[in-house]
């Protein structure tokens, strides 16, 4: 279980790294001129496809990404890295098992934006919005808007700081940043950094230990972490018992009817 | 242009535990009931397979949708309110088939005989002086010897599964099931605080523990402690909701319907003659007027109190002039200062934390209302405190000691170890009302249908405060006594206010019960004084809350309620009850 996830997330920190090298790679040779904007827009798709396919990993295999992890929501690449790399600080890869990457929970907070959730859609959205210091559930922007602005906002703070992205810095140095935004101490615009974090902070939980189904919990490592046994049916021959009864956990998968 | 239905004998607005037990004990005696609902249809068939926490715990699948409606929030007169946006935030009223009570715990209580003459016993014991200002607490017009065969009629349509407190009155006869299993947790919250010279017991349950069939030939199914209980409508037909119990009932006849996606927005009236009430199609937008004999709102505190007030029905309260009724009386549990609970870790103790059901746990009466003396307490009314194993789902339960970060390695790890190796100390107390906590219309935000919102003015009182830090000491102690080598208790600070999380699913109050109309909206049969063919059933009858959970004493007071209507009904009306006249309160 800890090995998987450490493979896992070793692979994509390295993967990170050598495709900036290999867009810059990419773009010296096809001879492009690309602005500060083309790295995350268009060709940044474009890029990842080509990295993907062309690049090894340290131990020469290549594991295919799950085919449901590509972005719904988030249509900037620069924005996702940097989701990623803050839900794996807030949520790391430790001796117990994958951090958030590892994990699928960047995914898993892509598909989330990218439904209901994601536009407030059960929440009470009519004017005005008069609350002083909203919460992200009482804010005039939608819970992607929030994400946009915060992930932004992030390397906006790294590049002031450090001079270059989120993504780039050092582990201790993306902490410092979140550690501000946590505590309210960066400018935002229409919502304090405070409770973008406390959303993101839910949200990376929420990829971590909720059903497989969803994008995150990849292969169950969430709840085997966490001992917890899932969607289970009955525990009535358990309930009583003194000692601590440890199980393999079930997904919904395993438990809904099927045809 | 609304489209006037055929006229039935019976209009009933809600589905949930007020308005099924109204539907199945009139629809039995004969009469033509319709039951509209605003929310949509469903059944057990639909919580199978429902073990979702995303779904149901953080997304919150099964309450009010609030696009369409909501409340507004504030503390004080002179302020503006604000929306409660989401469900999220705080998740208050149920809706869909059933209503809350489909997603409840099933964790019940009788209230205590004091409470339903609180003001003369305060006064008896302590004198009048003992009352603060500004708290506007007031007798029920009920005893507890009345409203007690029909505790004992709710707890067997429900089967509750429970034994005797040791503390409260003699049951007329036991409930109709034996409690739920013990656990780890609850063996050693008996044990400690047994030898801590207390009175616990376990908790009685609506998860049943047996299966068992009801007086009305209906079958509850035994719990199998699936822990997927409180949010989640029971996949085994095992926690008595009303779809399995009086929904069903009222099903076995032909002159009843339930009609979902029809959202009141009128009770209508004519000569202080209740005729029906108008409501919308939310699948089609059009408007229908449903005439009837008889009305019954049972709509949940929140509706009972707007539709009145939107219907211009009875008087609305005003705190500063201290005159009217219809608002008045809001009191709540609410989360962010009853609800807190001391947590005790445990370095060398795991027990099963995810395993459990909606209402198992260990409880106790020892610093209740009636055990306590208040002579030397700086606050009035009392508090239950218990144990419980519900199933601790992993997205919302990530508990770590004080002083750990709350992301990060260090969280991470610790919220795993802990996991399993914490226990939580809950205590519940009686809140009491208050002059200026309320409830009126919105002067600025709508819902869906152009209406005003309900608005809700209220504050803590030092009262409040001091009760919920007074009992976590007590729990403090008792997770000494059970070994915790880290206790967290929750810091209440002069600056803890009532807001947008401090509402919830025990809200009561707004169209409360009395003796007297000047003071009261209801005659303990739940109908109005001033319209006798109208019914408001539920909590918004209840003066104040009690220490301990409310749907025994929602369930009672309905039963006691439906009598009334079929008597009105079959003598062709009147006043159930002749109303005292002198404005009882001080
Ligand atoms: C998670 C949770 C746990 C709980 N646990 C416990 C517990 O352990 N013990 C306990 O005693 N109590 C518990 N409760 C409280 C309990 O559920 C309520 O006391 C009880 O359900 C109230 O019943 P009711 O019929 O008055 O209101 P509701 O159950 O709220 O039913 C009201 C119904 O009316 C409908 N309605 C409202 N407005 C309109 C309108 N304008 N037009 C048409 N229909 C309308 C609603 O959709 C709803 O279906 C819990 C509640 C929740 C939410
Ligand atoms: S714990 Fe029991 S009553 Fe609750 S949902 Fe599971 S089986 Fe039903």
């Amino acid at each position: 279980m800890t090995d998987n996830g450490n493979k896992i997330n070793n692979k994509s920190t390295e993967e990170k790294q050598e495709f900036d090298s290999s867009r810059r790679r990419f773009v010296k040779n096809t001879g492009m001129i690309i602005g500060g904007v083309a790295g995350g827009s268009v060709l940044g798709g474009l890029l990842t496809n080509q990295f993907q396919s062309d690049t090894e990993t340290t131990d020469g295999k290549k594991e295919p990404a799950p085919a449901t992890e590509a972005r719904m929501f988030f249509t900037r690449y620069e924005d996702f890295v940097v989701l990623e790399q803050a839900t794996e600080r807030i949520y790391p890869e430790d001796d117990n098992g994958p951090g958030a990457i590892g994990l699928g929970v960047p995914y898993f907070i892509d598909k989330q934006l990218a439904g209901k959730w994601g536009v407030n859609a059960k929440d009470y959205r009519q004017g005005p919005f008069l609350e002083s210091d909203p919460t992200a559930d009482m804010s005039s922007l939608t819970r992607g808007e929030i994400f946009i602005l915060g992930l932004r906002k992030i390397n906006e703070e790294s590049q002031s700081r450090f001079d270059t992205t989120f993504a780039k810095i050092e582990a201790e140095q993306q902490d410092e940043i979140l550690a501000n935004f946590a505590s309210g101490d960066v400018d935002m615009k229409g919502i304090g950094s405070n409770r973008f974090f406390d959303l993101l902070r839910t949200a990376t939980l929420e990829g971590a230990y909720s059903d497989p189904m969803y994008g995150g919990n990849r292969n169950i490592e969430g709840w085997k972490m966490k001992e917890f046994p899932g969607a289970v049916a009955s525990y009535a021959d358990i309930i009583d018992e003194e000692e601590f009864v440890k199980m393999d956990p079930v997904s919904l998968t395993n438990y809904q009817q099927k045809s | 242009m609304a489209e006037k239905l055929d006229r039935v004998d019976v209009v009933i607005v809600g589905s949930g535990w007020a308005g099924g037990i109204a539907a199945a004990e009139l629809s039995k005696k004969g009469y033509d009931v319709v039951c509209l609902e605003r929310g949509k249809d469903h059944s057990t068939e639909d919580f199978i397979g429902a073990k979702d926490e995303l779904k149901y715990s953080r997304r919150i699948e099964m309450f009010q949708d609030l696009s369409k409606e909501t409340l507004t929030i504030r503390n004080e007169m002179d302020e503006v309110a604000t929306p409660h946006r989401s469900n999220e935030t705080n998740p208050i009223n149920g809706t869909d088939t059933g209503g809350s009570g489909v997603h409840w715990n099933g964790q019940i209580y009788r209230w205590l005989p004091t409470d339903f003459e609180i003001r003369s016993k305060t006064i008896e014991k302590y004198g009048e002086d003992m009352i603060p200002e500004e708290m506007i607490m007031q007798d029920w017009g009920i005893t507890y010897d009345e409203i007690e065969p029909y505790y004992d009629k709710f707890e067997e349509t429900i089967g509750v599964s429970g034994e005797q407190d040791p503390l409260r009155p003699e049951m007329s006869r036991p409930f109709p099931n034996p409690p739920l299993k013990e656990t780890a947790t609850t063996r050693l919250f008996k044990k400690t605080t047994k030898e801590m010279g207390y009175h616990p017991y376990h908790m009685a349950s609506a998860n049943v523990s047996e299966q068992y069939e009801n007086p009305d030939g209906e079958t509850i199914n035994a719990c199998v402690y699936c822990a997927f209980c409180e949010q989640y409508g029971c996949d085994f037909g095992a926690k008595a909701d009303p779809i399995v119990t009086v929904l069903a009932t009222a099903r076995r006849h032909d002159n009843f319907e339930l009609r979902n996606n029809s959202y009141v927005v009128r009770i209508l009236h004519e000569n202080s003659r209740a005729t029906g009430v108008r409501y919308v199609d939310t699948q089609t937008g059009l408007e229908y007027d449903q005439p009837a004999d008889l009305v019954v709102v049972g709509g949940f505190t929140f509706t009972n109190t707007r539709l009145l007030l939107l219907s211009e029905i009875g008087k609305p309260y005003d705190p500063v002039a201290n005159t009217g009724v219809i608002g008045k009386n809001i009191t709540t549990h609410s989360p962010n200062l009853t609800h807190l609970r001391v947590r005790g870790f445990f370095d060398n103790k795991k027990f099963n934390r995810y395993a459990g059901s909606g209402a198992l746990g260990a409880t106790m009466d020892d610093f209740n209302l009636e055990q306590l003396d208040h002579t030397e307490l700086d606050f009035l009314h009392g508090f239950l405190i218990r144990s419980t194993q519900l199933g601790t789902r992993p997205i919302t339960h990530n508990h770590v000691p004080e002083g750990t970060p709350t992301w990060g390695q260090e969280f991470k790890d610790k919220s795993l170890f802990y996991t399993h190796r914490n226990l939580d100390i809950q205590q519940q107390n009686g809140v009491l009302p208050w002059r200026y906590n309320y409830m009126d219309l919105d002067p600025t935000y709508k819902d869906a249908f152009g209406d005003p919102l309900l608005r809700v003015t209220s504050k803590f009182h030092d009262q409040d405060r001091n009760i919920v830090r007074y009992a976590h000491q007590r729990g403090k102690d008792i997770l000494e006594k059970m070994g915790a080598d880290h206790i967290t208790v929750p810091e209440i600070t002069d600056e803890t206010e009532f807001d947008h999380t401090s509402l919830g699913d025990h809200t009561a109050g707004g169209v409360i019960m009395g003796d007297n109309p000047e003071t009261s909206a209801v005659n303990n049969y739940s109908q109005m004084w001033d319209m006798e063919n109208l019914f408001v059933v539920g909590a918004s009858a209840f003066p104040h809350n009690s220490s301990s959970n409310p749907t025994n004493t929602v369930g009672a007071l309905t039963y006691r309620a439906t009598e009334g209507m079929i008597e009105y009904l079959e003598n062709d009306g009147g006043l159930l009850i002749e109303p005292e006249t002198e404005r009882s309160k001080s």
